[in-house]
């Protein structure tokens, strides 16, 4: 049983732009999905539709269990620029009610998860791009989420970075068997991340296509020629979708 | 430091090059001192007349203050429930601008005939100059935030409250204080604008009564030297602002925080 599905959704804005229309999709437990697609696609706006942000204006959107903790983690950091990064990452607790003292253990865990071990005084300002959306991601963790959901979150960091949290992310993936919907423009990253890719296409928004990947991931993978072939495949689907 | 005397060394050059410029002029072309007196004469006044200044002076400053106090408390309060809902800003914030466009001075003489102490007049004076900045403000501040920090609160489940504690209120926090320091200035103004309406009735001895009453006995020096403690006032509620702005912002807001070179 999937722990989200989507069944024939639409979503129609009040300008009466059609995002989605007949999207299907289903996440199950552990999966790392990515939504793969041009911009204008509506893949952000499944997202926030999983996440409960927005009213589906048609089909439905069941869930395999009533408790789902979500963590989402958008595209830019969306850090209170006021607090310092363990108040950042103390604010999903804090709204649960959860004191101070008996949180503290776990934001010093999601601190050392995400590498910010000794961070925890600074100021959102005072760190690097790649830093602040290791904030954002701590404090997505802090919550101990079924799903992640991740909206092009490493779009604006340079290569090195990415490339870095990419890592960082899978390895995070691989020893705490989440649940990550993950969003993005890129077909070298899709390939590199995800167990599956939905294909979206656009006007209006659906998936057009799956391609699920089985490579063993690490460090050597980027560099191989099944990585390779796996982007050249990736590619044509993603071609194909944006065929008017 | 450097910082600190980079910031206070120019314009206290200016300041001594000018008043030498004024003492010099006024002596080589003879001014006579019932027109233009020059600084030393006008120190000279402050330190005489100390005695009735300083207590003026104190009248001033306490309506100046407590009129910035209870604009502070009012306007936030006001902002905060302008905040609640756009039909209620709709409503009532023309109504503040009402109040700000209208002149104190045209409606000064109105409320010293309706209130009968002064000193509460004076204050309803000031603080009605001083509040509008901080209502506009923090109403600004109240609705500027991160849209994406709101969603993310409401995926967490948070309540109104807890969004506005912990988003709204920090947020605004900035703009609160970039009107407190326009405010300040504007609550002396306010005062003192009003003392001047009052200070026919001679009930009150706030500075600028004593300006109206140096001014009607000739004795300009002391004139400027009333001025020079208004000016020197404002100057003070500016600076302590501003160093409030600076310690509460310092770590984080673009407009405190020091650009590296």
């Amino acid at each position: 049983m999937p722990l989200v599905a989507l069944r024939g959704v639409e979503k129609v804005y009040s300008n009466g732009t059609e995002a989605l229309k007949g999207l299907d999709l289903q996440i199950r437990e552990g999966e790392f999905v990515s939504l793969l697609g041009p911009s204008g696609c509506g893949k952000s706006t499944v997202l926030r539709l999983i996440a409960g942000l927005g009213e589906l204006s048609g089909g439905e959107l069941e869930w395999s269990s009533l408790q789902h903790e979500i963590g989402f983690v958008f595209q830019d950091p969306t850090l209170m620029p006021w607090a310092t990064v363990s108040d950042n990452i103390y604010l999903p607790l804090r709204v649960k009610g959860i004191a101070r003292a008996e949180a503290a253990p776990r934001i010093e865990q999601a601190m050392q998860q995400v590498g910010l071990a000794g961070f925890g005084k600074s100021y959102p300002r005072e760190l690097s791009g790649g830093m602040r959306m290791r904030v954002s991601i701590a404090r997505a963790l802090v919550a101990q989420p079924r799903i992640l959901l991740m909206d092009e979150p490493f779009a604006a960091l340079d290569e090195i970075t990415r490339f870095r949290l990419n890592d960082d992310l899978l390895e995070l993936w691989a020893s705490q068997r989440w649940t990550v919907v993950f969003v993005t423009h890129s077909v070298f990253e899709s390939v590199y991340l995800s167990t599956r890719i939905l294909v979206m296409s656009a006007r209006p928004g659906r998936v057009s296509s799956e391609v699920v990947l089985d490579a063993k991931r690490d460090a050597s993978f980027r560099t191989s020629a099944a990585y390779a072939d796996q982007c050249r495949t990736v590619s044509a689907r993603l071609a194909e979708a944006m065929l008017p | 430091m450097k910082g600190f005397l980079g910031r206070v060394l120019p314009p206290t050059v200016i300041l001594i090059l000018a008043l030498t410029a004024w003492e010099v002029a006024v002596r080589a072309y003879k001014v006579p001192v019932y027109i233009v007196p020059g600084p030393i004469v006008i120190f000279q006044a402050l330190v005489r007349d100390w005695v009735t200044l300083y207590p003026s002076l104190i009248v001033t400053v306490v309506i100046t203050l407590s009129a910035l106090t209870a604009a502070t408390v009012l306007g936030v309060l006001i902002a905060v429930l302008f905040a609640q809902s756009k039909w209620i800003e709709r409503s009532f914030f023309p109504y503040a601008v009402i109040l700000q466009v209208t002149p104190v001075v045209a409606i000064a003489p109105l409320i010293i005939i309706w209130v009968k102490d002064t000193a509460t007049a004076l204050l309803i004076c000031a603080w009605i100059v001083a509040f509008f900045p901080i209502v506009s403000n923090t109403t600004l501040g109240l609705n500027s935030t991160d849209h994406n920090l709101l969603n993310l609160l409401q995926l967490y489940g948070a309540s109104r409250r807890q969004v506005f504690w912990y988003l709204r209120l920090p947020s605004a926090l900035p703009y609160f204080l970039g009107g407190l320091r326009i405010s300040g200035g504007l609550a002396l103004i306010g005062a003192v604008v009003a003392e001047f309406v009052a200070g026919s009735g001679g009930i009150q001895s706030g500075l600028a009564y004593r300006i109206l009453e140096a001014g009607y006995q000739l004795q300009i020096p002391r004139m400027f030297a009333a001025l020079f403690m208004i000016t020197g006032t404002g100057i003070l509620i500016f600076v302590i602002l501003t160093a409030v702005n600076h310690f509460a912002l310092r770590r984080w807001h673009e407009s405190a925080v020091r650009r590296e070179g």
